[in-house]
């Protein structure tokens, strides 16, 4: 058995590369992978924990967490749809009519 | 499976599963990036096998690697956008201090972890894992929260399809 402690090593690198990509991408399209990136690491740190407790509570957990994270996808790509259409690009620091005082 | 042979499948998915990673934020073109997120998700379902999470990485390929990247890459052709049309991703003073947070999240994550998760691993049942087990679960203590899904589900839906609209 590999420890549990490699792979909650690496979830926390996958987590990291999503939070930089969530930081440092302009393009939101790659913005939403680096969530999705984001959501895998922590799947795959509820599966090291449910294997090193033994039980299966973290599988069901994981589970949510893919199905939140497909209509996370749809919702989130609609509205990048709806914004390239209204505003031409879909580069997140010019969509900031929000900011705007 | 021995130790050994765990360990060494263990780096055989691990390293890939970085390297592509790395690829998606490292791509100048989306469809690319998709591509790389796609391997993320394979070598990814590989480490779940490892975990004896069987169920999960059928879901992973199927759901993650089949629908949800079909989607994304529907969205990037639609769009028709490269990275060149958006410019090159300036590097600000926020962004240097966003990916030095990060770094230290990354550190402080190790750091927990190496001394405090690496207990041993039960000794796990042959039905770990397993379609029967993780839906017994499902479909008796987390039922209602099952449920619930299947709500937000539909909510996506029809969410999706009215911000797709191109007159609301």
């Amino acid at each position: 058995m590999v420890p549990t402690s490699h792979y909650l090593i690496l979830g926390a690198a996958l987590f990291t590369i999503g939070v930089w990509g969530v930081l440092m991408k302009r393009n939101a399209i790659i913005v939403f992978m680096s969530i999705e990136l984001m959501l895998n690491a922590a799947n795959l740190t509820f599966l090291a924990f449910a294997r090193q407790a033994g039980n299966l509570h973290g599988h069901a957990i994981a589970f949510f967490v893919i199905a939140v994270a497909a209509a996370e996808a749809a919702v989130g790509l609609a509205i990048v749809l709806a914004i390239f259409r209204t505003r031409g690009t879909v580069a997140v620091d010019e969509v900031d009519a929000l900011r705007d005082p | 499976m021995s130790d050994k042979a765990e360990l060494v499948l263990f780096w055989v998915f691990a390293v890939p599963a970085l390297l592509s990673a790395a690829g998606v934020l490292a791509a100048r073109n989306p469809v690319h990036a998709a591509m790389s997120l796609v391997s993320t998700f394979f070598f990814l379902a590989g480490i779940y096998v490892l975990l004896t999470a069987h169920l999960i990485a059928f879901l992973q390929v199927i759901v993650y690697a089949g629908a949800i990247m079909v989607l994304f890459l529907f969205v990037i052709m639609l769009l028709s956008l490269s990275d060149e049309e958006l410019g090159v991703d300036r590097m600000t003073a926020m962004k240097w201090a966003g990916a030095l947070g990060g770094a230290g999240l990354f550190a402080t994550l190790v750091w927990v972890y190496w001394y405090q998760g690496g207990g041993p691993a039960r000794v796990v049942g042959p039905d770990y894992g397993t379609v029967k087990a993780v839906g017994r679960l499902l479909f008796t203590q987390y039922l209602l929260p099952f449920e619930a899904t299947s709500v937000l589900l539909l909510v996506a839906i029809v969410g999706a399809v009215v911000v797709s609209k191109r007159r609301i």
